[in-house]
């Protein structure tokens, strides 16, 4: 059974009559080949008139969709050898961050993300994606050892944002995002990050500090969620909406104020509708986003990516 | 502009009379003992609490005149777009960061001033918390780059007085950016082999924590100064626990090994002055 949001409500009832029919023709009986060829194509239309005009609020619903690929899912298709690496060396590990090496598209390089999970057990296992400052600190460590062997870094990023508990705080979650944001700034090497669902503010910036900010479509990135937005400026959670609206939190909102590099498509409905299409056009844009970087040397990279930082809310945007 | 407000405008003040201070000004009451304090006494102790010690908050002006020798220069900070999302929520940010603009004298939350501490050279950031609450966006970013600049420029270090509610809502995403471009002019600072001293004020949250202010080569907090990432509340609607007594508090930050240290105010421009010589490796006299 597929999860529909709220405002696919209308989607999910012509899918309905559709799957009923195909069942009644199936069993024998009647040939409703022709009816069922009207019904398909009435979906099909509205699915994209609706996925063609989706609100900022319906974006973070699909970004945030349980059926959405996850990291893992990314790393699975496009990352060959995998070799997942642990620990921060000082305090624990921290399964909310995924790093190890791998090979993409026959390369040796280094990947990172955030994974949410895609059930119960997998969402508890990896805290829903919020990482503990032993998470950052790992990815810090990572990205430092990408550095020393001159690996590419690619990112993945999912996270509703780092976890607010009292031992993150105890153990210095804001000094691990902030190291983790300075090792991604000083890293010798071509780095990729890539939104793949929810950009979560701090804790997805730790992650994101790359020459190359790639973002799905339906992906949504912001310095806050729309729910904690609404209850501070407008003192109500009910009005995320309208929250999420001024916040500018899509992908075509934050290539336009030139904070990401590259929009990448979605399949008709959104990356839940076909996994395996999307992680197809995600890995074909990481490497068209990587191709150019493999030929600058490391202080050339990192002074790009420091003054591409530093022009940020600078220029006016149109 | 700055001399009419600095300069100009005091003196016609004075060759006019100031208005009569009201009754109700001349006693202040200190929001931790609830004692009542005469207020020139309160302002001559740099806004601590002559009967309990407790810290209030002081304004960037106030800050740089404690902390930088006399004849201190404010540095210019160029502009930037106003309000680049165009965000509304109950009232537009442009108004609301217009207000402020007037209401402070100031282009933003930051006002940088250079000049030296007891007699070392110095560029000094400092975070004015009654301008929307400190929050960081584009316009702090680039105050905090432009000392980071000028720290380089006059091989100066840079010190950081941090109190600020954390990342501006208003400026979305491009908020968000000003932590990897703090971070940055942090990393120029380093870069030129200076020393960048943070110093964490009530309160410093957010994004500014999660950036430059967690990156000092060496970190102090004012004593009781609330000190986090995430809010107490978020925290508590998470982990659905009640939170320690002090949580978030510098003194607490300082045994979980976060601070180097907690200096009262009144300490604060000696402790400078001793860090910055030390960290410059300048033999005194009497080693020469």
């Amino acid at each position: 059974m597929r999860h529909f949001l709220d405002f696919e409500k209308p989607i999910a009832e012509l899918e309905g009559k559709l799957e009923e029919l195909r069942r009644t023709t199936d069993a024998g009986g009647l040939d409703l080949h022709e009816e069922i060829e009207k019904l398909r194509d009435k979906a099909e239309k509205l699915l994209a008139a609706t996925y063609a005009k989706l609100t900022p609020w319906q974006k973070a619903q699909v970004a945030r969709h349980p059926e959405r690929p996850k990291c893992l899912h990314y790393v699975e298709a496009l990352i060959e050898d995998w070799t997942p690496l642990a620990g921060d060396r000082a305090f624990g590990e921290d399964a909310a961050i995924i790093s190890g090496l791998g090979r993409f598209r026959g390369r040796p390089v280094a990947v990172l993300g955030t994974e949410k999970g895609h059930d119960t057990e997998t969402r508890v296992k990896h805290n829903f994606g919020m990482a503990k400052p032993e998470g950052y600190r790992k990815a810090r460590r990572i990205m430092q050892l990408a550095g020393r062997f001159n690996l590419p870094i690619l990112s993945f990023v999912d996270t509703s944002g780092a976890f607010p508990g009292i031992e993150a705080e105890a153990r210095g979650q804001a000094e691990a995002i902030a190291r983790s944001i300075e090792a991604g700034l000083e890293a010798p090497v071509p780095f990729v990050a890539t939104i793949i669902g929810e950009g979560g503010s701090g804790g997805a910036i730790a992650l994101a500090t790359a020459d190359r900010v790639l973002m799905l479509e339906h992906a949504i990135y912001s310095v806050i969620s729309p729910e904690g937005c609404a209850s501070i400026l407008w003192r109500d959670a009910t009005l995320a909406p309208q929250a999420a609206e001024a916040l500018k939190l899509t992908a075509e909102d934050l290539k336009r104020l030139n904070l990401i590099d590259t929009v990448i498509t979605e399949p008709l409905g959104g990356a839940h509708r076909d996994t395996a299409a999307t992680l197809a056009s995600v890995g074909d844009a990481v490497a068209a986003a990587l191709d150019p970087l493999l030929k600058l040397d490391g202080p050339t990279l990192k002074a790009r990516r420091r003054d591409k930082f530093l022009e940020m809310g600078r220029s006016a945007v149109a | 502009m700055n001399w009419i407000s600095e300069w100009a405008l005091p003196k016609i003040k004075t060759l006019f009379g100031a208005p009569r201070e009201m009754p109700d000004n001349l006693w202040h009451k200190c929001p931790s003992c609830e004692k009542m304090i005469f207020q020139n006494d309160l302002e001559a102790n740099l806004r601590v609490c002559t009967h309990c010690g407790h810290h209030m908050r002081l304004s960037s002006k106030q800050r740089l005149d404690a902390t930088l020798d006399e004849g201190w220069q404010r540095a210019d900070i160029e502009k930037v777009p106003l309000d680049p999302l165009r965000f509304k929520d109950q009232r537009r940010y442009a108004d609301r960061l217009k207000e402020a603009q007037a209401k402070s004298g100031m282009e933003d939350a930051v006002m940088v001033g250079h000049g030296a501490i007891a007699g070392q050279r110095a560029v000094v950031a400092v975070f004015e918390f009654a301008f929307m609450a400190g929050s960081m966006g584009a316009g702090v970013g680039e105050a905090l780059v432009t000392a980071a600049r000028l720290a380089v420029l006059q091989d100066a270090p840079l010190v950081v007085f941090a109190s600020s509610g954390g990342a501006r809502m208003q400026e979305g995403a491009v908020s968000l950016m000003q932590m990897p471009r703090t971070v940055i002019a942090t990393q120029m600072v380093k870069d030129a082999g200076l020393p960048f001293i943070v110093v964490l004020c009530d309160p410093t949250t957010g994004g500014v924590t999660a950036s430059f202010a967690m990156l000092g080569d060496i970190q102090i907090a004012e004593p009781g100064a609330l000190i986090g990432f995430a809010g107490a509340r978020v925290i508590e609607q998470t982990v659905r626990e009640k939170l320690p007594e002090g949580f978030q508090r510098a003194e607490y930050l300082l045994a979980n090994g976060i601070l180097d240290m907690v200096v009262k105010r009144a300490e604060m421009r000696p402790t400078l002055a001793r860090l910055l010589a030390l960290l410059r490796g300048e033999p005194r006299a009497e080693a020469a």
